[in-house]
């Protein structure tokens, strides 16, 4: 009788891979077809973004949030705005506060959508993609008629948002939340209880609530584990504390918690959204702090005082007090926060932030050991990682 | 400032002793200045106590100082579920190894990483100090002070070559800085060369 040794093959997972969500590579150390480590690698999208934020004013810093997760630009924005509001000490207007949480639960429609549709095209199920896609756009067409930009926004700014809801569209919103429902009932009926998804997912990669915690999880993926944690309720901001909203929490922890908290967390957003039109009341959107937000065009054409400010806003930018701030959100995928260390001048002085993505990556090893190779298609479609963020 | 910040900053400094160098609170938030040798015991400490229950660490972060004798500061975010509350420890290096915490929290490992490529500081006890962020085989240490923004190489595949190369930066303008800070308000009133009349009040910080 022959005795073989058996050498453990390192793979290559990605860069190039498309269920790599990005341009994430990892070295797999396989056993047969069993992972035995799995080492990710990152840092191939790494622009630099806290360097290039500590050389740019407060206002030049807004549009670099949209580009680090990418799939929910408004929510990373919140963050740092209200990062700089509480070290500026000021107070958003209530409609302002109240368009935010508005436009925060649309991005995390988007995200979901994106997260959960590709998920299950990685694991083999096509036609939610091209369902979900639908209303995604119909969302992004919402964010392009209140900034003009489908994607990267750059819509909040320090001290509110940039302008007012155009007429109408609200309504329109309205009429949106009506129908959304029914979409998330079509890809429920095509996922939640198909037999082949619940095959790739059920008890894979279950992480315990010790665990999760262990890890740093948040978000989504701390739910699924069964720690009812969510900031929007715990450390309510801006108009949060009014709203009206259940937390989904899983029980497994698996790959198929984590999908139905996110399916779940929709609707709840959906309830948000209506909570957030229907209360929304009539006032400025942004502070009238003409150290922060700069004077209505029309003013300055009379005023001398705030054609000055305008300028000076524009080229100087805003003074934020000395002191350093950890403000986080609750972003679509988890505690996305900010470190703020102002020194009182224009530009930050550093400014960490902090993505979820990063300790949810961190952890594939820990979820990945001793699950099969096609498993870790799964694992990486339902922690939900972007690279924009994780890479920064 | 807030009863239960109050207390915790109490109970910290009480049952840390000699390892709390200082404790600091504003806009809400509790942040403690720890000796580097005892982080280990000190999120230990805030991680198993009754009172503290920080199960969570969400963040560990470089912030760079030059003008400090010990110039690095690592900050350590924690975060307890149970009392809804936030607190921030730091230590502070020069440059030499600060003890790693991943025995303590497993999620530290990345962000140890992290701080090491981005600022150069050394964890000991860290099983896999690597380069994390920047391109394999980077030199220096980007996010400090004293690293320009541009950098110094910049990448382009070489087609003759048939594989990318590393070259020096060449940019066809010069990076400028513009200096918007007005003397006028905002700013400590010094004006752009005041501050040699002032040279003995050195070490202040703006």
């Amino acid at each position: 009788m022959s005795q073989n040794q058996i050498k453990n093959m390192t793979l290559n997972f990605g860069p190039q891979h498309p269920a790599a969500h990005g341009v994430l590579r990892m070295v797999l150390e396989m056993d047969g077809e069993i992972i035995d480590r799995a080492d990710p690698h990152i840092g191939l999208l790494h622009r630099g973004t806290e360097k290039l934020i500590e050389n740019k004013t407060y206002q030049q810093a807004t549009p670099y949030f949209d580009r680090l997760d990418y799939v929910a630009p408004q929510n990373q924005e919140h963050a740092f705005v209200l990062a700089a509001e509480k070290l500026l000490g000021i107070e958003v207007p209530e409609r302002g506060q109240y368009i935010r949480v508005l436009y925060c639960e649309i991005g995390r429609i988007l995200n979901h959508i994106l997260n959960i549709t590709s998920y299950a095209m990685d694991v083999g199920a096509m036609t939610p993609m091209l369902w979900g896609f639908e209303d995604r756009e119909r969302l992004m067409e919402f964010c392009e008629r209140v900034c003009g930009a489908r994607m990267h926004m750059n819509y909040f700014r320090v001290g509110g948002v940039a302008r007012d809801m155009p007429d109408g569209l609200a309504e329109d919103i309205l009429e949106w939340i009506e129908q959304y429902p029914r979409m998330i009932d079509d890809i429920e009926t095509l996922l939640t209880e198909n037999r082949i998804f619940k095959q790739r997912t059920v008890d894979i990669a279950k992480v315990d609530k010790d665990t999760a915690l262990d890890w740093g999880f948040t978000g989504p993926n701390l739910r699924a584990s069964g720690v009812a944690w969510d900031l929007r309720k715990a450390q309510p901001y801006d108009a949060y504390d009014k709203m009206d909203f259940d937390i989904p929490v899983g029980k497994y922890g698996d790959c198929y918690d984590r999908y139905v908290v996110r399916m779940v967390e929709m609707r709840e957003s959906l309830k948000i959204m209506r909570q957030a039109i229907e209360q929304m009341p009539d006032g400025p959107v942004i502070t009238e702090d003409r150290k922060v937000a700069p004077p209505l065009r029309a003013e300055m054409k009379g005023s001398m005082e705030a054609l000055i400010h305008h300028f000076k806003l524009m080229t100087e930018g805003m003074h934020v007090p000395a002191g350093e701030t950890y403000t986080a959100v609750e972003a679509p995928k988890g505690e996305f926060a900010v470190y703020l260390v102002s020194d009182g001048t224009n530009k930050p002085y550093r400014c960490k932030i902090r993505a979820p993505g990063f300790a949810h990556l961190q952890a594939m090893d820990m979820m990945c050991e001793g699950h099969m190779l096609a498993d870790a298609v799964a694992v990486i479609g339902s922690i939900d990682i972007v690279f924009g963020e994780i890479d920064r | 400032m807030d009863p239960a910040l109050e207390e915790l900053k109490e109970i910290v400094s009480i049952a840390l002793g000699e390892s709390v160098m200082d404790t600091s609170e504003s806009r809400g938030e509790l942040s403690i200045q720890v000796n580097r040798q005892d982080i280990e015991g000190v999120l230990t400490y805030l991680r198993d106590n009754v009172n503290c229950q920080f199960k969570q660490l969400v963040d560990i972060c470089g912030v760079d100082y030059p003008e400090r004798d010990e110039r690095f500061e690592v900050v350590y975010n924690l975060l307890s579920l149970t009392h809804n509350r936030r607190i921030r420890v730091k230590v502070r290096t020069g440059g030499e190894a600060v003890p790693s915490v991943v025995g303590v929290f497993s999620t530290a490992g990345w962000f140890e990483r992290e701080c090491w490529d981005l600022f150069g500081v050394p964890f000991e006890g860290n099983p896999d100090l690597r380069r994390i962020l920047t391109d394999y085989g980077f030199q220096g240490h980007p996010l400090r002070k004293d690293f320009p923004l541009t950098g110094f190489v910049e990448m382009r595949y070489d087609d003759e070559k048939k594989r990318v190369v590393y070259e020096p930066v060449k940019l066809t303008q010069e990076f400028r800085t513009f200096d918007f800070l007005s003397p006028w308000e905002g700013q400590p009133p010094v004006l752009p060369g005041d501050e040699k009349a002032e040279q003995n009040n050195e070490g202040e910080g703006a």
